[in-house]
Parts: C-alpha cells; structure tokens; sequence
C-alpha cells in the first residue's frame, strides 16, 4: 500500500491545505495537469460540503494503484445531518442552501469512480477516485 | 497566509490579481474592498487577473459572479484574465459556466477588451457617465 495521511476538515483554511495536499498525491502518481486540477477541484467541491454541510469532518488521501495504473484516492467523511434523498442531491442544480448545486454532480464527472455513502443522522462519505 | 489581495488603481480601471489559494474570508474581504474602491474612484473598469489560480470551483466562481454583478450595478466593467488551460477544462466538466463573465486570454488582451468595453458604452450611454456622478455623489 502507498502513502497515506489524514488531514482534519474543521474550517476554511483547511480546505486550501487538502487542495494543496492532493495537487501533490497527484503529480507524485504522474497524472497530467488536467487530471490533476481536476481531483484538486472535485477534492475542494467535496470538502466544501462536508464543512458547510456536514459540520466538518476529514479528508484521507492516499498513493494506490489501479489496474496496475497509480491513482489518488480520497475519502473525505464527515459525521452531520447526512442526505436523505442522494439521487436529488446529486442532479446539476439542486442546493439546500444558496449554491450552485454542482459540487456533488460536477465533483463526479471530475473523477474516474466516485461513491457516496449517506443517511439522516449518520454523515456523509464521499470517495474519489483518479487514475493515470 | 495573505491577509488581503492588494487592489492597483490604473487610471480609470482596477487591477487586482488573485494570487493565492482564495478562502471564505479573503472572499468577502475582496469583494467589500472591491466595491468600496469602485465608487471611491468612480472606476469604469475591472481587470481580474487569475493566471495564478491551480483550481476554480464553484465557490472561486460564484465570487466571481458575485463580483461582476455587483461591478455592473456600479456601472463597471469586469474582465477576468489568464485562466490555465487546464483550469478552463475543468470548468467547463464540472458545469460551471461563467455566463456573463467577460474573459480574454492575457492581461494586454483583457486591458484592450475593457477600454472597448468602456469606450463602447459612452457611445450607446451618453448619459450614463452624468448619471453614475450624481448617484456616487449622493451616496456619499
Ligand atoms: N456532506 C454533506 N452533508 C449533508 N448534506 C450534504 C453534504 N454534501 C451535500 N449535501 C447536500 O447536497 C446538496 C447538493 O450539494 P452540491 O455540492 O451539489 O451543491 P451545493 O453545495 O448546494 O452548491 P455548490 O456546491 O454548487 O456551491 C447540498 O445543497 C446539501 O443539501
Ligand atoms: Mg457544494
């Protein structure tokens, strides 16, 4: 198993630091510029959400390998309210709040396997996946 | 981390460029700066350089947004410069669309695009220039 740390989401500077931390899994795993900025921009979508949404949580990054390809994998967690209907959640559009509601959607269009875990009372976790 | 993004008065436009990981508080700060400094030099312009931006999502973008909507209601133009290639890419994926954000590919491209901008619409608005002086005026 490749390298693997685990970074604490409880306010905005935090956000800038996973972003930072990812762009750095990325390039070690050699992916290309676009691949790269797009797991930072999909990791930075999603960790919004768990601090805005789900009160903070944390992000874990880690060195893998897929098919023999080298891939980023992250699983960003936190332990709020959680989503009663993902299927809504996840059409362009839809927010609860005051945003875009492309962060769920777009953030899985930016990535090569994308898995969302969530039910009311028991947070959310989102997985990310991007390979060479 | 940098406390605020320095604002450069050039004539009647303004420059700013965003040159480091952006963050709620640095949001707001910009924005209020921003608009505080449009009126103060009745600026016709906004030049908004982000080269230096590695991401835009949809938080950078709806800040973006926010600040051209509000430059328009002060009767300024925006135009934001020098998005990575890749950065456009990723944009255009994840669906955000910018709609309303003028862009052009350099600051001397962008510089030229907004002095048009500008230049075109006392043309079409000859009015418009007397009409902004009285209600900065009366605001103050
Ligand atoms: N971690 C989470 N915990 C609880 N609810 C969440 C979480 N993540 C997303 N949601 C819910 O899913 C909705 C859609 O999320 P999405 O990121 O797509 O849009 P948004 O955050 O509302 O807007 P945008 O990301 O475009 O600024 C949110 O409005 C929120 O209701
Ligand atoms: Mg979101």
């Amino acid at each position: 198993m490749g390298k693997r740390e685990t970074f604490p989401l409880k306010q905005e500077t935090d956000i800038v630091l996973i972003r930072q931390r990812v762009r750095k899994y990325a390039e070690e795993a050699k992916l290309g510029i676009v691949s790269q900025t797009k797991i930072v921009t999909a990791a930075s979508e999603i960790a919004r959400n768990a601090l805005i949404y789900g009160g903070g949580g944390e992000c874990v990054v880690e060195a893998c390998s897929r098919d023999g390809r080298s891939a980023v994998y992250l699983c960003i967690s936190d332990s709020g309210a959680g989503i009663a209907d993902i299927d809504r959640a996840m059409v362009d559009g839809y927010t609860s709040g005051s945003g875009l509601g492309l962060g769920l959607s777009g953030a899985k269009r930016l990535v090569d396997a994308f898995a969302i875990d969530s039910a009311p009372g028991q947070g959310t976790r989102v997985e990310l996946w991007k390979w060479r | 981390m940098v406390e605020r993004i320095p604002i450069l008065k050039m004539g009647n436009f303004l420059l700013l460029s965003i040159q480091v990981d952006m963050h709620d508080q640095l949001a707001l700060d910009l924005q209020e700066d921003l608009t505080a400094q449009i009126v103060k030099h009745r600026s016709r312009g906004v030049l908004i350089d982000i080269s230096a931006l590695e991401i835009v999502d949809s938080f950078i973008g709806r800040m973006l947004s926010h600040i051209a909507q509000v430059s328009r209601i002060l009767d300024a133009k925006v135009i934001v410069v020098g998005m990575q290639p890749a950065v456009a890419i990723t944009l255009v994926e994840l669906g955000l669309s910018l709609e309303g954000i003028a862009t052009a590919l350099n600051v001397e491209k962008g510089m030229r695009r907004l002095e048009k901008m500008v230049d075109d619409d006392m043309i079409l608005e000859p009015e418009s220039g007397e009409a902004r002086d009285i209600s900065v005026e009366a605001g103050d």
